[in-house]
Order: structure tokens, then C-alpha cells, then sequence
């Protein structure tokens, strides 16, 4: 039974139809790599499982639970929602860091102010995650005392400070200097070695290609195709799929 | 000359008594408005960004009438139009009766500014940090305190500060209702009062506290800057 299983998920903006109708399933442990050109609502649908956006149609569940079917939407409460978007955790494509706190006190904020354990215990966990992200001397910096590249990966362990079972990076490098990108993909890479189950929005066909269990192609609101990295990579089927990666490889 | 600084002499301690009883008089106004005007400005201004578009519009229009009229007109309507209407004295008798009317009237008036200043405050956080904090599962109200405030608070402080100014010296409009503030104080020795009348320089002299008082919030306000320059947004 996958971790994982989006079905029939439908979404429009005002008139445009932006998502027409996506299904995957994910198996834990698993990293799906999504790609596909700028507009093809890759955003949106990563949004849609962290219920930053609400689908019309469609259903996510996790684990056998069914966290949101499009029928009965309208009815859930703020609290229904939280609840629910905990199973998830995103990673902003521009960090999104709390200014304010130090890179510490953005890892233990969110458990902390859930009370999701004891005080020690959140400290204790972050600065362990602190320290898988390579960031342990950096502990009591402000991110802006930070690169790019060290805020994103700060921003990755605030996510896993909630163990969420699955992790969504949306394009979590294209914000960074060519230069960074490296030490954030490394760290993503680490996170699979250690069993979390991660969906990747991203340009970087390199990574995708090496890091994925699964690709999915998106076009206009559609998947186009999707299978293992061999398959999507070194096998297309569609002319879409084909192009696309031609013109990224020149 | 020499008669001159003779009576001033003579004058000073009596006129400094006066001034300064009229000056605790001008704070008391003063840090009531802002005890009142800041939390009312909040709520106003999430009046005024609410989604619920009758509310929003509706504290629009009241932002805008108070900010377009004159305080001074504020004053003497909340001040005379309660007894007009309902032919009683609402806001009690004498001194304090006025104090109260000049403390509504300046807390409305101000809280119709600082609302404005919130407002933008609080738009110019990136929604990013919003939804930040809402994939962390955090409530709305947490994320309010607990992200959105403190950068709010950033931003607002070089125009709150303006605005606070401001009200040190707009303060002195509530002689217009006879308010015993240090303006009214200083004219008092014009007229004449403690055996002295005709003397102008008691009205000058007050010009000396204002000076003081914005010179000391100015300092306060810049160490707030400077204490919220540890991080950047
Ligand atoms: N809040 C919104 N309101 C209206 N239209 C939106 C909104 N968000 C996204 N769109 C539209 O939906 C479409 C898909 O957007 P999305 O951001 O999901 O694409 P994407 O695949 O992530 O693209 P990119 O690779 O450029 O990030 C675009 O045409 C975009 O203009
Ligand atoms: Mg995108």
C-alpha cells in the first residue's frame, strides 16, 4: 500500500483550469522528482498537498487516511486543516526563514509553540538537525548572516523538525547562486539515505535523474508521463518529454 | 534691564509651579492617547483589511472622516454634541469631565492614523512568511504573534515615531475645550492669574517643555531602532 495516493485532483484560478486531473501514489521512502515547464502547475499542485490551496476535486490520502476529498472540503475547519497539513512539510523556493529568530529558534518555533515535546527534548532534536544540515556553527546566526544556499538548508530542518511523513521542496535551488546549489542538492540527497519520503519540484535534470525512485513529467496541468528515473530519462514515450529534455540538455 | 530680570525672578517660581502642573496635565493626555490609541489602532486596522467587505468599507469611511477633518473640530463635537443631543453632561463636571472628552476625541482621532500605519506594516510582511508559518501548523493568531508582529513592529517605527511626535504637540488643541494643559497654563499669565498679568513670556517659555519632552522620545525611538537592527527584512 503506497504512503502516498493523490487521486483525480482538479484546480482551477478564477476561470483557468490550472490542475486537470493528477494521480500518483508514492511509496515510502521513495523521492519523486517532478518536472516540466515553467506553467505547467508544478507549484500549485505541492500547494495543494500542504493545503495551501484547495482543490475542487479529488483526494489525498496518506497512509490509508483520506486527509482531503474535494466533496467534503468546504467543511473543515482551521483546526481540521493544521492537523492535516502536519503530514506534510514544504520547502519554499525563496526560504522563507523567520528574520526575527535566530537558526535555532526557527527550527524549535513551530514544535515549540505546538508543545510538540518537551522543551529540552525540541532544542535537543534541532540542533541535531542543525547539525545534519551542516549548519551546527551557525546555530545562534540570523539568516541574514546567512547564504542562500545555508538558509535553505536551515529551512529544510525547520521542516523535518516536524517530522512530516513526506517532504516537498518546491524548486528549492532555483533562488541560489550556481555556486550553492551543490551543498543544498547534498543535503536533500543525505535526507534519502535516510529513509524520508520526499517530492522535489525541480530544474535540475542532473539531480532528478540520479536522486528519484520516480519522475513525473507535468504539462499544462497534466501529467504526461511518469515512471522510474530510467524510464522518463533514457526511455521517454511522449515527443513532449523528449523535447523538453533536448532543450534542456543544450 | 536690570528691572526686567528683577521681575522675571519674582515671576519664575510662580509661573514655573503653574507650568508644570498644566505640563503633567499636557503627559496625562498624552500617554492615556497612546494607552488607548495603539491597541484601537490594531483592531481598526484589521477592520479595515477584513474580507468581510461591509466591515472594511465601513471602517474606511470612518478612517477617512477622521482623518480628513481637523481634531480641533473632533474635540469641541465629542466635547459639546452628547449635551446638545441628550441634554445632559455626559463626560462628568469640570477638569475631569474634559479630560475625559479630550481623551476620546484624541484617542479616536489617533488610533484612525496608527491603524493606517499597522496596516501597511503588516502588508508590507511577505505573504511567504505567512505561509511559512501556516505549513508549520501553526494558527492564525500564532502566526500573527509570533511571526508577523515583531516585523511589523520594524516597519512601523520610524512612522509610529512621527506620528507620536506629532501628538506631543497636538495635545495643546485641547485648550479649545479649556483643558488645563501647559498651553493653557502659560496664557493664563496673559490674562492674569497669581497676581500676575500681561506677561508673554510664560506662553514662550512652554516651547521650552515640548522641545524637551519630543527631544527625549526622539532618543527613545531611536535606541528602539537600533534595537530591532539585529535582523533584517
Ligand atoms: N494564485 C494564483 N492565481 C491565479 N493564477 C495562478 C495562481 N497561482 C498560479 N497561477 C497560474 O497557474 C499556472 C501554474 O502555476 P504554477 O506556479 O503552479 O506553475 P509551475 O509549474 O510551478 O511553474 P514554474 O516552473 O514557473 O514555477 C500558471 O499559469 C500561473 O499563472
Ligand atoms: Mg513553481
Amino acid at each position: 500500500m503506497a504512503l502516498l495516493e493523490v487521486k483525480n485532483i482538479h484546480k482551477k484560478f478564477g476561470k483557468t483550469e490550472v490542475l486537470r486531473g493528477i494521480d500518483f501514489s508514492l511509496e515510502k521512502g521513495e523521492v519523486l522528482s517532478i518536472i516540466g515547464s515553467s506553467g505547467s502547475g508544478k507549484t500549485t499542485l505541492l500547494r495543494c498537498l500542504n493545503f495551501l490551496e484547495t482543490p475542487e476535486t479529488g483526494t489525498i490520502s496518506v497512509g490509508n487516511k483520506v486527509l482531503f476529498d474535494g466533496e467534503s472540503a468546504k467543511k473543515l475547519s482551521d483546526d481540521e486543516i493544521r492537523e492535516k497539513r502536519l503530514h506534510f512539510g514544504l520547502v519554499f523556493q525563496s526560504f522563507n526563514l523567520f528574520p526575527q529568530y535566530s537558526v535555532l529558534e526557527n527550527v524549535t518555533l513551530a514544535p515549540a509553540v505546538l508543545k510538540k515535546d518537551t522543551n529540552e527534548e525540541i532544542k535537543k532534536n534541532a540542533l541535531e538537525l542543525i547539525e545534519r544540515v551542516g549548519l551546527s556553527d551557525k546555530a545562534n546566526n540570523y539568516p541574514c548572516e546567512l547564504s542562500g544556499g545555508q538558509q535553505q538548508r536551515v529551512a529544510i530542518a525547520r521542516a523535518l523538525a516536524l517530522k512530516p511523513d513526506i517532504l516537498c521542496f518546491d524548486e528549492p535551488t532555483s533562488a541560489l547562486d550556481p555556486e550553492l546549489t551543490g551543498e543544498v542538492l547534498n543535503v536533500i540527497k543525505s535526507l534519502k539515505s535516510s529513509d524520508s519520503t520526499m517530492i522535489v519540484v525541480t530544474h535540475e535534470m542532473e539531480f532528478a535523474k540520479n536522486v528519484s525512485d520516480k519522475v513525473i513529467f507535468m504539462a499544462d496541468g497534466v501529467i504526461i508521463e511518469q515512471g522510474t528515473s530510467e524510464d522518463v530519462f533514457d526511455n521517454p514515450k511522449s515527443e513532449r518529454v523528449k523535447a523538453f529534455l533536448s532543450k534542456i540538455k543544450k | 534691564m536690570k528691572e526686567a530680570i528683577k521681575i522675571f525672578t519674582e515671576q519664575f517660581p510662580v509661573v514655573f509651579s503653574a507650568l508644570n502642573i498644566g505640563f503633567l496635565q499636557t503627559l496625562k493626555l498624552f500617554f492615556t492617547t497612546l494607552l488607548c490609541a495603539i491597541p484601537l489602532g490594531l483592531i481598526i486596522s484589521f477592520g479595515s483589511m477584513s474580507k468581510f467587505k461591509p466591515l472594511s468599507a465601513f471602517t474606511k469611511v470612518i478612517v477617512w472622516i477622521i482623518r480628513g477633518s481637523p481634531l480641533m473640530i473632533q474635540l469641541l463635537i465629542v466635547y459639546f454634541f452628547p449635551g446638545l443631543v441628550l441634554h445632559k453632561n455626559i463626560w462628568g463636571m469640570g477638569e475631569a469631565g474634559r479630560f475625559m472628552a479630550a481623551t476620546v476625541a484624541f484617542t479616536l482621532n489617533y488610533a484612525c492614523y496608527f491603524s493606517e500605519i499597522y496596516r501597511g506594516g503588516i502588508q508590507s510582511v511577505p505573504v511567504g512568511q505567512q505561509e511559512a508559518g501556516k505549513v508549520l501548523g501553526l494558527s492564525g493568531t500564532q502566526i500573527f504573534f509570533k511571526i508577523t508582529l515583531l516585523q511589523m513592529i520594524k516597519r512601523i517605527v520610524p512612522p509610529m515615531s512621527n506620528e507620536i511626535i506629532t501628538l506631543v504637540k497636538d495635545t495643546s488643541l485641547a485648550r479649545i475645550i479649556a483643558l488645563q494643559e501647559i498651553i493653557w497654563a502659560g496664557q493664563a499669565f496673559m490674562k492674569g492669574s497669581k497676581g500676575i498679568s500681561g506677561a508673554i513670556w510664560p506662553l514662550f517659555f512652554t516651547g521650552i517643555y515640548y522641545l524637551a519632552f519630543s527631544g527625549f522620545l526622539t532618543v527613545l525611538f531611536g535606541k528602539i531602532e537600533k534595537k530591532l537592527d539585529y535582523f533584517k527584512n
